[in-house]
């Protein structure tokens, strides 16, 4: 039977505030020489966030697993210290007070989803209503005008006054419930066999509705939206949980076809695909990078100027970091456009280093790696799904956006999770990381004992 | 379920281990070629975040150093007191490039030779930031200014440089026009580049250091070599020796003669060989060296220290007696004209080369190098350059030079109380220019402490009898002599 190890969950909370707050002074004491002065009502602020966070997870989630919340916490407090040093340098549009605020929301969030979600299996009554919200969400943008909804050509936003939010944070979410809702219903239809070829069973052709409208979907999003990133994000995880669901590796097959298929149509329609792309395979070239002669005529002479200064900016503060780093407020992060949000990653490799992102990714992936475990125990299909889903979305916008970064794939715009400044994705994530505790606590609590009483019923354990 | 969705879990594990992978890729592997490619504007901040070391003369007078700002992108900028009197010995520090000792001793000057390791080391432990190490120069800083007063009142282009003959050290090295480090080594780069520009099409040259950039064709002074080829020939010379001086030396193969300055006599026709030097006559050099022919006066050359690669650190360009053409051209070459071609420091290194009993020491500008906390890393140890002549033929040039001061063209370099030694030289230029103003010295002439050159560029302006380079070039020389002797 599964400990509930509260006492080990607050050690690790109580280190991983701590290690946000020597960050925090490591900062001040190497730009400006000192301890930062709102270093204590920082760490404070943040403990006592988290230990609000924390005892709301002990009375309505108590079996949950121990290490989710304090790895949540010590990525979202190390994203807040690198928002908090680029905004020292200063560095325009970083802000680590509203970074903060929405990390403050985000715990809110996160405690009022455990308190009001007593019973994930809930959601499965909202299929349908998830997969209308998400699609509502995700389209909302694409219908604004561009005065509304446009920032640096891609049109994610709904902006109202000085506020903005980007809604595909939340679809996102919806979307996963409703996958897992809809491929529960109609998963043994999904695996039924059609023809055979070769070692694979394909599906039936009247079955692939569903992937073709997913798929669809996905190019709708970059078509009108411009955001490659979101696009292959949500098909991806689409994928993912089709193959859960059936078990039929087929799907996987026909997923990456449509993906390869969709990507090249799209990289000879648009331009902005067809950009990233070349730029990803010599970001070095003097045209990408900007400096070439035709790249210096106002307007640049060439449209694919300049489409890789960012990444080779992001690759300077990678080298620039080396093994070691340069030292937290000891580098130049804010040389790297955005280093504030979709680049955090390469200011985090610059001042922390090799040894800082190891750490970094190791967290995320024991986040994702937890998660995954949640769905295995977990007792009934659509938990597992929804779990397995959760997780893999996790993992896979990592994978997307830091991949992107460090130029091992094309760059497309996602937000870091936890890291990258911007509200809406905090609220998503935390979430996020909230069901994924829900789930766990369900997974990990033992059956009622009564009915071990009987003698007969075969009890789960671990 | 559970089938899938550990390979979905293993999936998840392969991305991770793609994304660190990668990561060690760039930050262990390709680190170095990242930092170091010119675009990375790091590198640029980085010449700013380390205080370099001081570059100091004579271990006293401070010609360079790091001063700190309140600025957080530049937290060092350079500093250079004395800037225009320095400027061709220190350089400069520019946003992309160094010059001079700052661009030649950079690596100990930013602390990151291989020299401070164990520096550095140390520094890791106790948490001390690096410091670069501090550089000392040879430079008298009296004598610097004395050139530069001295030069600089003639109004002229130019260049001084004075050597310690017995160790090779820089004492002073002077070019006009000069400009100000402090305007190159700003961080703005736009206005450094501006004004780098500005100062590189300037037609007057302030970039250039004429002492070890430029050469000339030395004129009269160079009768001192041809002197010491005559010598060095027969052991039984001396200046006493009764050479042939016409009034004009008719050159074979020709239809022109080789007449001396002003088509004046030079006494009688035959004269002793340190009257020659003294009148500074050109035929009976020019008939020494038809005599001695090409290659004997190209091995004196060589002895000398032609045909050397030097570094002072910054490098010296290579100064040449000419090519092996007809008798005519020698006789010209002799004489410093023709093709011959002479650095300042060159012609500085014949005087220290007479006045160092006929030993050419290698010149240097670094005297000494320690590191932040003061400790030596590295000193200078004055090495031979070459054998010039024999101590007695040095002996016998040293004697004719002082006549020279005394009784010659050069009265005007003589200083109360010292036997000096010197040379002038009136050098014609090819392009119609007024000749250049040429001055050789060491002195004192028994226990020489200082051997030096000095060239006014068209300094012969006034054509005259007093047109020469003892009019022009020795009373600079003078100036430095005393600055140093006194």
């Amino acid at each position: 039977m599964p400990a509930k190890r509260r006492m080990a969950q607050l050690v690790m909370l109580a280190v991983a505030v701590l290690i946000v707050m020597g960050a925090y002074a490591n900062v001040g004491l190497a730009m400006n020489g000192e301890v930062p002065s709102g270093m204590l009502t920082y760490g404070l602020g943040l403990g006592g966030l988290m230990l609000a966070a924390y005892l709301v997870l002990a009375k309505f989630a108590p079996w949950a697993d121990p290490l989710i919340l304090p790895l949540v916490t010590l990525i979202n407090g190390l994203g807040c210290v690198m928002i908090f040093r680029l905004e020292s340098v200063p560095m325009a549009g970083a802000s680590s007070n509203s970074q903060i605020m929405w990390t403050a929301l985000g715990v809110v969030m996160f405690s009022v989803t455990l308190v009001v979600l007593r019973d994930h299996r809930m959601l499965q009554r909202l299929t349908y209503t998830a997969g209308a919200v998400g699609l509502v969400l995700l389209a909302i943008p694409a219908v604004l005008p561009g005065s509304l909804s446009e920032v640096q050509g891609a049109k994610i936003w709904i902006r109202i006054g000085g506020f903005s939010i980007q809604p595909g944070e939340f679809a996102k979410l919806a979307l996963v419930v409703f996958f897992a809702g809809y491929l529960v219903a109609k998963r043994d239809v999904l695996a039924l066999a059609g023809r055979r070829l070769l070692f694979i069973d394909l599906p039936r052709a009247r079955d692939l509705g569903p992937i073709l409208v997913t798929w669809g979907l996905s190019l709708l999003v970059l078509v009108f939206e411009k955001d490659l990133g979101t696009s292959l994000l949500l098909f991806g995880t689409f994928i993912a949980m089709i193959y859960i669901a059936t078990q039929r590796t087929s799907w996987v097959l026909i997923g990456v076809l449509l993906f390869v298929g969709g990507a090249f149509v799209a990289g000879q329609l648009f331009d902005h695909v067809g950009a990233r792309f070349s730029a990803w395979l010599d970001p070095g070239s003097p045209i990408f990078y900007g400096n070439a002669p035709v790249c210096l005529e106002d307007p640049p002479g060439d449209p694919l100027c300049s489409k890789s200064y960012q990444i080779m900016q992001g690759l300077f503060g990678f080298g620039a970091g080396g093994i070691l780093g340069t030292g937290l407020g000891q580098g130049h992060p804010e040389l790297i456009p955005l280093s504030f949000s979709d680049f955090i990653f390469a200011a985090t490799g610059e001042e922390l280093g090799l040894t800082g992102l190891m750490a970094l990714l190791m967290m995320y992936a024991l986040l994702v790696e937890r998660g995954l475990r949640s769905s295995i125990a977990a007792r009934d299909p659509y938990s597992k799904l929804l779990a397995g889903g959760l997780s893999f979305i996790l993992a896979w916008q990592v994978f997307i956006i830091v991949g992107g970064v460090t130029n091992l794939i094309p760059l497309t715009g996602l937000v870091t999770p936890f890291m990258s400044q911007g509200g809406s994705a905090l609220l998503a994530n935390w979430i996020l990381i909230a069901l994924l505790v829900r789930m766990s606590d369900s997974a990990r609590k033992p059956p009622p004992q009564a009915i071990q009483n009987e003698g007969m019923t075969q009890v789960f354990q671990r | 379920m559970n089938s899938p969705l550990k390979r979905v879990a293993v999936a998840c594990l392969a991305m991770f281990a793609l994304l660190m992978i990668n990561v060690n890729w760039l930050q262990g592997v390709r680190a170095e070629e990242l930092r170091s490619d010119n675009r990375n504007t790091r590198n640029y901040y980085e010449r700013y975040a380390i205080e370099r070391g001081r570059i100091t003369a004579s271990g006293k007078e401070i010609l360079a150093q790091s001063v700190e700002t309140k600025s957080n992108k530049f937290r060092f900028v350079r500093q250079y007191p004395e800037g225009r009197l320095y400027a061709h010995v220190t350089g400069f520090f520019s946003p992309e490039s160094a010059d001079a000792i700052e661009g030649a001793e950079n690596k100990l000057l930013d602390g990151s030779s291989a020299d401070l390791l164990l520096r550095r080391s140390i520094d890791l432990f106790t948490g001390e930031p690096t410091k670069g190490a501090n550089v000392d120069l040879t430079i008298d800083p009296r004598a610097q200014k004395a050139a530069y007063e001295a030069l600089k009142a003639s109004g002229k282009r130019g260049a001084v440089v004075a050597l310690n003959p017995k160790t090779g050290g820089i004492l002073a090295m002077v070019s006009l026009p000069t400009y100000d480090p402090a305007e190159l080594s700003g961080t703005d780069k736009g206005k450094v580049f501006t004004r780098y520009d500005q100062l590189a099409k300037d037609k007057n040259q302030p970039l250039l250091n004429r002492a070890i950039r430029q050469t000339y064709p030395p004129g009269s002074t160079f009768k001192v070599v041809t002197a010491a080829a005559y010598l060095e020939d027969d052991d039984s010379r001396d200046g006493q020796t009764i050479v042939d001086a016409p009034q004009r030396l008719p050159l074979p193969n020709t239809n022109i003669s080789l007449p001396n300055y002003n088509g004046a006599a030079c006494g009688s026709g035959k004269v002793p060989l340190v009257y020659a030097l003294e009148k500074s006559c050109n035929t009976p050099f020019g008939k020494i060296a038809m005599e001695l022919g090409y290659d004997k006066m190209r091995e004196q050359t060589v002895k000398f220290g032609m045909g050397e690669q030097i570094g002072v650190p910054m490098s010296v360009v290579q100064s040449d007696f000419g090519p092996k053409e007809d008798q005519a051209a020698l006789a010209m070459a002799s004489i410093g004209q023709r093709s011959n071609r002479m650095t300042p420091l060159q012609m500085a290194m014949i005087a220290a080369g007479i006045a160092n009993d006929g030993v050419v020491m290698k010149p240097y500008l670094v005297n000494k190098i320690t590191d932040a906390k003061g400790d030596t890393v590295d000193e200078a140890d004055p090495e031979e350059l070459t054998d010039a002549v024999s101590t007695e033929t040095a002996h016998k040039l040293r004697d004719m030079m002082v006549s020279v001061v005394n009784n010659g063209t050069a009265n005007l370099a003589q200083v109360p109380g010292v036997q000096v030694a010197g040379k002038t030289g009136t050098a014609e230029t090819s392009d119609g220019a007024p000749p250049h103003a040429w001055f050789i010295s060491f002195a004192p002439a028994e226990n020489p402490k200082v051997a030096l050159a000095v060239i006014v560029e068209s300094g012969a302006a006034n054509v005259g009898a007093e047109a020469t380079g003892g009019h022009t070039a020795a009373p600079i020389a003078k100036a430095v002599l005393e600055a140093i002797l006194k």
